[in-house]
């Protein structure tokens, strides 16, 4: 299987994505520039974190608009598993892949920090190898990772198993302490209907290596076939 | 278009507006024989400023060793390379954004960082890791609250969206820096050794190109007028002269001119930093021995009507300037353009050794460029040690009562704003992107690693100014020693380092006398520890209503761990490793956290350095750190062995982990606990390695003491105090977010 990574200039772990699956996982993968609409056969799309067009105005407003983007949306309405991590999930927020918005954190502040993660459904290709109550470690790093939804979305994405990963605390709990952002309902990611797109806020490709930190992440990137 | 310009009068009062004296105007009527236009008085003014001078500390800086076995490039480029193996360098350098960040806070230091990374890219380097090293008044100060949100916003903005981790750096509130805080902004990037590019015009008839940002009316004489003159009351009103930065576009700049380095295409390329084009122009020409003639008209501008004064003085950011080689211009226009950045032809390279600019065909500036490099002048200023000198230093133990409680003082110190832990402020920073963090903000060292080796580099920035204060040659020596000892309880070797000089109006002989000190504890330092000086800055006239501050220079080093996996953290880990100290713990209470945040003195001589017992510690930490005997190393420094214990048991990012231990006795209590003697080392070993550790340190004749046994949910220091662990990991952690959002802060959108 292979992978697109797409770049837009202001990315800026797209190199850490291609390195976490290239050369620390062994997969294929490859680059798909922003001005592109050929996704040259990829398998899997990963939106990587990062500034897209510098988010000056509001963070992944502009990327949508980017030719790439078209492709990636026909491929994910054809049913493709697409990857949205950091700036990749406002951007799917932002392009109506994923429902949603993500909003300045509650502290008003950017944070980079380890936090923990509760897997809340194993119904997408992303956490497919993943236990259901699973709690992966992972770094969160963003100013806008607020999520929010009005209500009535919420409580779709909650009787659909949408919700994808809740922030939570040591013992599992989504606990208002665990929620480093201010995320309505501790909501860390999510995932559209057909469950083919997901969309996180925490870095899964920067945990695959226990040098640096911690290997959780590696379950995100291993997709079972059934889904390509 | 503005065909029909006409330059102004050159007269006294201007000359004097332009920061220069009279003599300096004389010697520039002497260089060119003649008066000098409008724009030319404008490009001397910034070149002979001190910022881009060096006039008053070049002949000093000549004492500092700059070379060695590994060292590729020395100061006097954008950065200092030294080698690292594998066909692999590192190019660094620390720089100061000072006045700028005082002013507007979150701009100054935001384009203080971009200043940095273009440094270190220009080189052919890609940016893998940021430090920086702030100084701000008293917390207690109602301006510091304001600074310290917007400077932390100002770097996490840049360097968050640029993409290079933030992995590191220093913080220490003193009512010395009330008035002029300090901003230092280090960068570090990897480059072969064979891609390294410098920034030496050659090739006559070679064309000279601009990419980047247009040139706006931004940051006109901020080397000369905010760098390079002390501060006032009226300061406020230089905020114009603050540059803006756009991270978005110098992400555009790294990634075009890494992609154009990967091609046969360009013999030189420079920042446009200080004094914008006219320096990086000029310093091209001048490496490079040829002139330089430009058509400012040529330059992109933001706005029509800009002068080619102005034009010659922007300081906009996200600039370049490069000479190619001739025939490749669209080749180079073409990956500028993949990124949506415009390059234009604005000049050529000549062979008359002349700075010349024209507008429309009528030359505005033409100038020898000898003139504004070789012949800008040298000052050697008289230099003298403050009158009282010698009363700071007196320091009567007797008078200074010990306390009935130390485990109070204890938690005291250990919330007091330079020891409280700095979470509230990197975390606000992108440590991790890269995928190179191995040891994250928190430890004595930053470590990152090398991809595609099995290296990694440790990196630490340092300085006690209270040390500098009480005696500047001392106060050097111990910044050099102690930047190289985070290092190596790391497990790093010490290769070189960057300083960034921070001192006040040079002009007056104390500071001048400081200045002087200074150099030669750094130069002593460095040829003890077989260490050099590959970059740096110098930041004079860092002073406030004739008040400056201490001095404060700045050492950010860089070493090397031939196998990152056998770094070492500092704190605890494993319940049973012995607890010992490597060093004597001496009556050093003299210029100590202690002594000043308990008894409100800032007295008495800063604690002694032996080099040569240094130099053997550090060879005893990186040989234990080889051998894998280390569970947690830790410098003993500000704070004492007390708080060492206490940084031991509480700075691991997850968890605390208690300790029993019994201090040696035959000293005060405080001093045991509080004093901060040198060449000390705070390690936990397990306990089957703890023979092996004695035997090192019996072989290096260095003192080892067994202190007591990692364990337990408590911090039990033998017969003085028994505190939870958990309640200290919270007070130290949360110390400094309470004393900083307590306050509502005025101005902050």
């Amino acid at each position: 299987m292979k992978w697109g990574v797409v770049i837009f200039p202001g990315s800026c772990d797209d190199r850490d994505a291609l390195y976490c699956l290239e050369t620390v996982l062994g997969q294929q993968a490859t680059a798909l520039w922003h001005k592109d609409r050929d996704l040259h056969g990829v398998d899997a799309i990963l939106l990587p974190g990062g500034f897209s067009y510098g988010d000056y105005l509001r963070c992944g407003a502009l990327a949508r608009f980017s030719p790439i983007m078209q492709s990636v949306c026909e491929f994910a309405h054809a049913g493709g598993p697409v990857i949205g991590i950091c700036n990749g999930f406002q951007i799917l927020c932002e392009a109506g892949l994923l429902p949603g918005a993500l909003v300045r954190n509650r502290s008003l502040s950017f944070i980079c920090d380890w936090v923990r993660i509760k897997v809340e459904t194993s119904r997408t290709p992303f956490t497919a190898a993943c236990r259901v109550g699973e709690i992966l470690r992972l770094p969160i790093k963003h100013g806008t990772g607020c999520y929010v939804a009005d209500a009535e979305t919420l409580s779709t994405l909650e009787n659909n198993g949408q919700i994808v990963f809740r922030y939570v605390n040591a013992a599992g709990e989504a606990s208002e302490t665990a929620n480093p952002n201010g995320s309505l309902h501790n909501i860390a990611g999510v995932t559209n209907a057909r469950g083919n797109v997901v969309g996180l806020m925490p870095h899964p490709e920067h945990a695959v290596e226990s040098l640096l930190g911690g290997e959780d992440g590696r379950k995100l990137f291993r997709l079972p076939f059934t889904w390509l | 278009m503005n065909l029909t310009y006409r330059s102004l009068p050159v007269t006294p009062q201007v000359v004097q507006e332009h920061g220069l004296t009279a003599d300096e105007y004389q010697r520039i009527r002497h260089l060119l024989g003649r008066t000098p236009t409008f724009e030319e008085l404008g490009v001397f003014s910034v070149m002979w400023s001190e910022h881009c001078s060096y006039k008053s500390s070049r002949r000093l800086l000549r004492q500092l060793p700059t070379t060695g076995g590994q060292i590729l490039q020395g100061p006097g480029e954008n950065a200092g390379i030294v080698e690292v193996g594998d066909g692999l360098a590192v190019a660094f350098k620390i720089e100061s954004h000072n006045h700028p960040s005082f002013i507007e806070p979150y701009h100054g230091a935001a384009t203080g960082v971009g200043g940095i990374l273009r440094d270190v890219f220009t080189m052919g380097a890609r940016p893998i890791a940021s430090l920086n090293s702030l100084r701000f008044g008293s917390l207690d100060h109602p301006r510091t609250p304001y600074l310290v949100k917007g400077v932390v916003a100002g770097i996490g903005g840049y360097g968050n969206c640029v993409g290079v981790p933030t992995v590191g750096g220093e913080v220490y509130f003193d009512p010395g820096y009330n008035n002029n805080i300090l901003v230092n902004a280090f960068t570090l990037g990897v480059v072969r050794t064979d891609r390294i590019f410098r920034a030496r015009a050659a090739g006559v008839g070679n064309p000279v190109i601009y990419v980047g940002s247009r040139t706006g009316r931004d940051g006109i004489h901020g080397a000369s007028l905010l760098a390079s003159r002390e501060f006032d009351t009226r300061s406020e009103a230089l905020r114009p002269a603050v540059q803006v930065g756009d991270p978005f576009t110098e992400k555009l700049l790294i990634e075009a001119c890494l992609e154009l380095m990967q091609h046969d295409l360009i013999v030189a390329i420079q920042d446009m930093g200080a004094a914008g084009l006219t320096s990086s122009a000029v310093e091209m020409a001048g490496r490079g021995g040829t002139g330089i003639l430009l058509h400012l008209e040529a330059i992109p501008t933001r706005e029509a009507g800009i002068t080619p004064y102005e034009l010659l003085l922007s300081e906009s950011q996200e600039r370049m300037l490069l000479v190619a080689k001739a025939g490749c211009e669209e080749d180079v226009r073409a990956i500028f353009a993949r990124w949506d950045l415009q390059a234009e032809v604005v000049g050529q390279v000549t062979n008359d050794g002349l700075f010349r600019a024209c507008w429309y065909g009528e030359e505005v500036v033409h100038i020898p460029v000898s003139a504004l490099t070789t012949e800008a002048p040298v000052y050697e200023r008289p230099a003298a040690p403050p009158p009282d000198w010698a009363a700071h230093h007196r320091l009567d133990l007797a008078d200074i009562p010990c306390p009935s409680d130390y485990g109070r003082v204890l938690v005291q110190l250990l919330t007091a704003p330079n020891l409280a832990s700095k979470e509230w402020i990197y975390r606000q920073y992108d440590f991790l992107v890269g995928s190179n963090t191995v040891v994250q903000p928190g430890s004595d060292a930053a470590i990152i690693r090398l991809k595609g080796t099995r290296k990694g580099i440790g990196l630490s920035v340092d300085c006690n100014s209270r040390y500098c204060a009480l005696d500047p040659y001392l106060g050097a020596q111990i910044a050099v020693a102690e930047g190289a000892r985070n290092l190596a309880v790391s497990g790093a070797r010490p290769l070189a380092l960057s300083d960034c000089l921070n001192f006040g109006n040079p002009e007056k002989p104390q500071v001048m006398w400081q200045f002087q000190q200074t150099i030669a504890g750094i130069r002593d330092a460095c040829l003890a520890l077989g260490l050099a000086v590959v970059s740096g800055n110098v930041s004079f006239y860092n002073e406030t209503e004739g008040r400056a501050i201490p001095p404060t220079p700045t050492v950010a080093m860089v070493g090397i761990l031939p196998d990152v996996t056998r770094h070492v953290t500092q704190w605890f880990k494993q319940a049973g490793d012995i607890i010992v100290l490597l060093g004597e713990t001496k009556e050093e209470l003299g210029g100590s956290e202690y002594l000043a945040l308990i008894h409100g003195r800032v007295a008495g001589s800063p604690p002694t350095l032996d080099l040569s017992q240094e130099k053997r510690l550090q060879e005893l930490c990186l040989t234990a750190a080889q051998e894998g005997l280390l569970s947690s190393a830790h410098d003993v420094a500000e704070g004492g062995l007390a708080i060492a214990l206490a940084e031991s048991c509480i700075s691991h990012p997850d968890r605390a982990i208690g300790a029993r231990v019994q201090l040696p006795s035959g000293l005060r209590p405080d001093v045991l606990f509080f004093s901060e003697s040198q060449s000390r080392v705070l390690v936990s070993v397990p306990p089957a390695a703890l023979s092996r550790l004695q035997v090192l340190a019996r072989s290096a004749s260095f003192p080892l003491f067994i202190l007591g046994e990692v364990g337990g949910n408590e911090l039990d220091i033998g017969g003085y105090c028994r505190l939870p662990v958990e309640m200290l990991r919270r007070e130290w952690r949360t110390a400094l977010a309470r004393r900083l959002e307590a306050v509502v802060v005025p101005g902050e959108s």
